[in-house]
């Protein structure tokens, strides 16, 4: 499985020909207590970089990217009914949704762990 | 031009203590505020709800109005109170000493230039005094109006030297009394010069929660040190200006440049109880003529509480909708209730739509959301009445 992160703090996994999209530890973190998510319809199709959730805090709505394009194959109806599972385990169970990609290519210019934490600890 | 000095924030006499405690800082009126703590928003909220919650408020603008000595102590209260009663629609005359009372500062055309708490001092020798505490975002103008207005007859005393500390919740009371035997005593809006500590403090019983408690200005010397004692005790969490945002919403309570400004009057924001009987009848505040017309004809929009039926929040800036896709109103304050367990707002709408219960639609992200005109506030107010 490769997992990959973008600028934006998203991560996607990619198992087979499935990725799936959620928000990474730090990026709740920063949120703090999400108390409601935007998830997309099933079919969009989306590109790179298209505004496709959003994750609101008690405080604040901000935007989730596509960190790749594709179609959306499903999302995480588990976070209807109970958003702080993102806070939880944002990187497991608090997934936002799955999605089949149109270019799996596009996963090469996003940064991997190591690389993810290192920009992170640029952020201060 | 150094653009740097523009932006320099100011820093409250706990900032130490913030960075201490984790704060997460941000911007606020031109200081440096914590917006929460390591325990996180929610839980903050929740915390005063249930126990009691410290708030740093020192960035709020403090000031005492006073008239020249002379006269009989009723003569001198009349006189400071008629002052007021030029730039408010409040009674101050028939203020009991020792008794607060909310307020606003009105413009010319009734438009709300801030509100703002008004304490008449119980002592003797401080009649012919009015302790205001007014929104750190508009201090500097609220000053410089009342000095413009009133200077040539009373002395405005802005106090630099002191911060405010509020304590809030269930437990303030018992937590602040065990320190402040003088506090318990104290009803909802009333105040007193107490001693912590061997350190002379003004406390009112009052707040922005909704919640029983206490704000308490200390010298600033002393402020960390008193802090640091209150949150000493188990039940006390220090709590940041995300929390006091979500309790005042759930309260009902106003915040100043988003559900009341210069182009809303104490009618259109449905806070005609600010506007004392004895006002309706005499008029002779700022704006008086169309605030009494207002009065009497009534007013064309007002704020009301709004209940989103789904989870989505609705912030700031959300356009309102009735049931067939006309625009009716605007949200002002919105986000989550965390005691409710829901999203909550509040917003100004056309008055017809006015009615609690009212089906409204709100616009989010371009879908439509049901709502509901709800009554104010979202929680039960647990003033301490005596």
């Amino acid at each position: 499985m490769t997992k990959k992160f973008t600028e934006d703090h998203e991560w996607v996994a990619l198992d087979g020909d499935v990725a799936t999209v959620g928000i990474t530890s730090y990026a709740t973190e920063q949120l703090g207590d999400i108390v409601y998510v935007e998830l997309p319809d099933t079919g969009r199709t989306i590109a790179a970089k298209d505004e496709v959730c959003v994750v609101e805090s008690v405080k604040a709505a901000s935007e989730v990217y596509a960190p790749v394009s594709g179609e959306i194959t499903e999302a995480n109806e588990a976070l209807a009914d109970n958003p702080s599972l993102v806070n939880d385990a944002a990187e497991t169970e608090g997934w936002f949704f799955k999605m089949k990609l149109s270019d799996a290519g596009e996963l090469d210019g996003l940064m991997d762990d190591a690389a993810y934490a290192e920009f992170v600890k640029g952020l201060g | 031009m150094d653009l740097m000095e523009n932006t320099t924030l100011r820093k409250t006499p706990l900032h130490d203590l913030h960075l201490a405690l984790g704060g997460k800082m941000v911007p606020f009126a031109g200081y440096d505020m914590p917006v929460q703590y390591p325990m996180g928003i929610m839980k903050e909220h929740l915390h005063t709800r249930a126990k009691a919650g410290l708030f740093d408020v020192s960035h709020m603008g403090q000031a005492v109005l006073k008239v020249p000595s002379g006269g009989s102590l009723e003569e001198r209260h009349t006189a400071v109170a008629g002052l007021l009663e030029r730039l408010t629609p409040g009674d101050f005359q028939n203020l009991k000493p020792g008794a607060m009372r909310y307020t606003l500062l009105l413009n010319e055309r009734g438009g709300i230039m801030d509100d703002l708490m008004v304490t008449r001092p119980a002592a003797e020798e401080e009649q012919g005094a009015l302790i205001l505490v007014v929104n750190a975002a508009t201090k500097d103008a609220d000053f410089a109006h009342i000095e413009n207005a009133l200077g040539g007859e009373a002395d405005l005393q802005i106090i630099t030297d002191h911060a405010l500390l509020a304590l809030q919740g269930p437990k303030a009371v018992d937590v602040f009394a065990a320190i402040c035997p003088d506090a318990k005593a104290l009803t909802f809006m009333t105040s007193a010069r107490v001693t912590v500590n061997g350190t002379p403090c003004f406390v009112t019983r009052s707040g922005y929660t909704g919640e029983d408690g206490y704000e308490i200005s200390v010298p600033s010397d002393k402020a960390e040190s008193l802090a640091r004692q209150l949150l000493d005790h188990e039940d006390v969490e220090p709590i940041g200006l995300g929390a006091r945002d979500s309790l005042r919403l759930e309260a009902g309570l106003c915040l100043y440049g988003h559900d009341i400004d210069a182009n809303t009057t104490p009618v259109t924001a449905s806070l005609k109880w600010a506007i004392s009987k004895r006002r309706r009848e005499e008029g002779g505040f700022p704006g008086d003529d169309i605030i009494l017309a207002q009065l009497k004809d009534g007013v064309p929009r007002q704020r009301v509480g709004i209940l989103p039926l789904g989870r989505a929040p609705a912030r700031e800036g959300t356009i309102i909708e009735d049931t067939n896709c006309h625009q009716i109103g605007i949200v002002t304050s919105g986000g989550f209730g965390p005691s409710v367990g829901g999203p909550i707002a509040m917003g100004y709408i056309d008055t017809a739509y006015a009615e609690v219960g009212t089906d409204l639609v709100l616009i989010i992200r371009g879908k439509e959301q049901p709502a509901k005109v709800a009554s104010l506030p979202f929680v039960q107010q647990n003033y301490y009445r005596g």
